[in-house]
C-alpha cells in the first residue's frame, strides 16, 4: 500500500508541472497537432509525460484492485482480481508508451 | 427441584411495577431452522434507571424465556452484551432505556458477526484476530530473571497506549467498522488497536513481528478512516486513532 501513496504524491508533483507547462501556452494552441507532436519530441517533457503514465496506471489500477478486493474475498478471487489488473496497467502502459515512441521515431 | 419451579414460578408471577413503558422489539433468528430474522415486540415497564439489558432479562421473566441474550456482569465491564440498539452498536448494560428518547426500542444482534440466536453472535472470529496479533508483551527476558525485577515506565511512556488497554473486547467496534461489513478477511479495528496497543508499549520488543502481521492485503490498509470503531466504543477507546498511529509506524514516521 506503500506504492499507492508514493504514487499519489509523485503524480501530484509530475501534474502540477504539467499543467504549468500547460499553462506556458494558450489552451487550445497546446492541443493543436503539431504542439502535441512537438512536446512529444521534446525527450526531457516526453519522460515526464512517460512518468505520469506509470504513476497513474499503478495508482489507479492498484486502487481498482483494493476496491474489487474489499467487495468480494476468496484465493482464486484475489488472485484474479490482482493478476486482471496488473495486465490491464501493463497494458495501458504500453498502449501510452507506444504513441511517445511512434511519434520519436518519426512515424508519424 | 420441587424449590427450583417454585422460585422461578414466583419470579414469572413478580408484578411489573411502573407507570411508563416502552415497546421492545427483539430479533429472533435461529440459523438452524430460520430464513430469515422475525421481530417480536414486547410491552416493557421501564424506570428512569432501567437499562436495555434489564428490559430483556424482564421480557425473558414475564413473556419468553427463549430469547437467547449473552451478558454477564451487567456494569459494561465484560463486554458480553454487545448488540445493535435503535440500530447503533451498543452494550445493554450499559445503555438506559430512558436516554434513548424513544418509545420504540429494537434489539438486533450485533452486525458484521454470525449469529448463535436472536441476539447472542458468535465471537470467534474476533478472538482469533486478536490472538493473532499477540496480545501480550514479547521479550526475551523476564521480570523474575532481570536485576531490575520490574520493567519501569515514565508517565508519559504509559500514556502512549493506556487507553487502548482498556478494550474489554465487546466487539461493538467491529459491528459498527464499514470495512468489516464488506471485507470479511479483514483483521478489525479491535485487532489493530490492540496491536498499537503492545506496538507502542515500551517494555514490549515484538514491533517488528506485529507490523509484519498487520501488513497484509487484508489488513490495516483497508481502514478507510470511516472513526465509527471510535463512535461507538463504551471504554472511550480511539481504535481510529490507534490505526493512524500504526500506520506512522509502518510508513516511517514514527519508530
Amino acid at each position: 500500500m506503500k506504492i499507492h501513496y508514493g504514487t499519489a504524491i509523485a503524480a501530484v508533483a509530475l501534474v502540477a508541472v504539467h499543467v504549468l507547462m500547460r499553462l506556458t501556452q494558450g489552451f487550445a494552441e497546446s492541443l493543436e497537432y503539431e504542439s502535441v507532436l512537438a512536446n512529444y519530441k521534446f525527450v526531457p517533457y516526453a519522460i515526464m509525460l512517460e512518468l505520469i503514465l506509470v504513476l497513474l496506471s499503478i495508482h489507479g489500477f492498484n486502487g481498482l484492485r483494493v476496491i474489487l478486493l474489499e467487495l468480494k474475498q476468496g484465493r482464486i478471487y484475489e488472485k484474479a482480481v490482482s493478476y486482471g489488473c496488473l495486465a490491464a496497467m501493463i497494458g495501458l502502459i504500453a498502449y501510452g508508451s507506444r504513441t511517445i515512441i511512434v511519434v520519436n521515431m518519426g512515424l508519424v | 427441584m420441587a424449590q427450583v419451579s417454585s422460585i422461578a414460578e414466583e419470579q414469572a408471577s413478580t408484578p411489573l411495577s411502573s407507570s411508563k413503558s416502552i415497546t421492545l422489539r427483539i430479533s429472533r433468528y435461529n440459523p438452524k431452522h430460520d430464513d430469515s430474522s422475525v421481530f417480536m415486540e414486547f410491552t416493557v415497564p421501564y424506570q428512569k434507571w432501567t437499562t436495555v439489558l434489564e428490559a430483556i432479562l424482564d421480557v425473558k421473566k414475564h413473556f419468553d424465556h427463549s430469547v437467547a441474550v449473552r451478558y454477564s456482569c451487567r456494569q459494561a465491564t465484560c463486554g458480553s452484551c454487545g448488540m445493535m440498539i435503535n440500530g447503533k452498536p451498543k452494550l445493554a448494560c450499559f445503555t438506559k432505556i430512558s436516554e434513548l428518547n424513544s418509545d420504540v426500542i429494537t434489539v438486533e444482534p450485533m452486525s458484521n458477526f454470525p449469529i448463535i440466536r436472536d441476539l447472542a453472535v458468535k465471537f470467534e472470529r474476533m478472538f482469533e484476530t486478536h490472538h493473532k496479533i499477540k496480545p501480550y508483551l514479547i521479550r526475551d527476558d523476564t521480570e523474575l530473571e532481570s536485576d531490575a525485577k520490574e520493567f519501569l515506565q515514565s508517565p508519559k511512556e504509559v500514556e502512549q497506549y493506556i487507553q487502548f488497554a482498556n478494550c474489554i473486547k465487546c466487539g461493538l467496534c467491529n459491528s459498527a467498522c464499514p470495512t468489516m461489513a464488506t471485507d470479511s478477511s479483514f483483521v478489525g479495528p479491535q485487532a489493530l488497536a490492540q496491536a498499537y496497543r503492545y506496538v507502542a508499549d515500551s517494555r514490549d520488543k515484538g514491533k517488528d513481528s506485529r507490523l509484519k502481521m498487520i501488513d497484509e492485503p487484508h489488513g490495516i490498509w483497508r481502514c478507510h478512516f470511516a472513526g465509527s470503531c471510535s463512535q461507538v466504543c463504551p471504554k472511550g477507546v480511539d481504535p481510529a486513532m490507534g490505526i493512524q498511529l500504526l500506520r506512522g509506524y509502518l510508513l516511517g514516521f514514527r519508530s
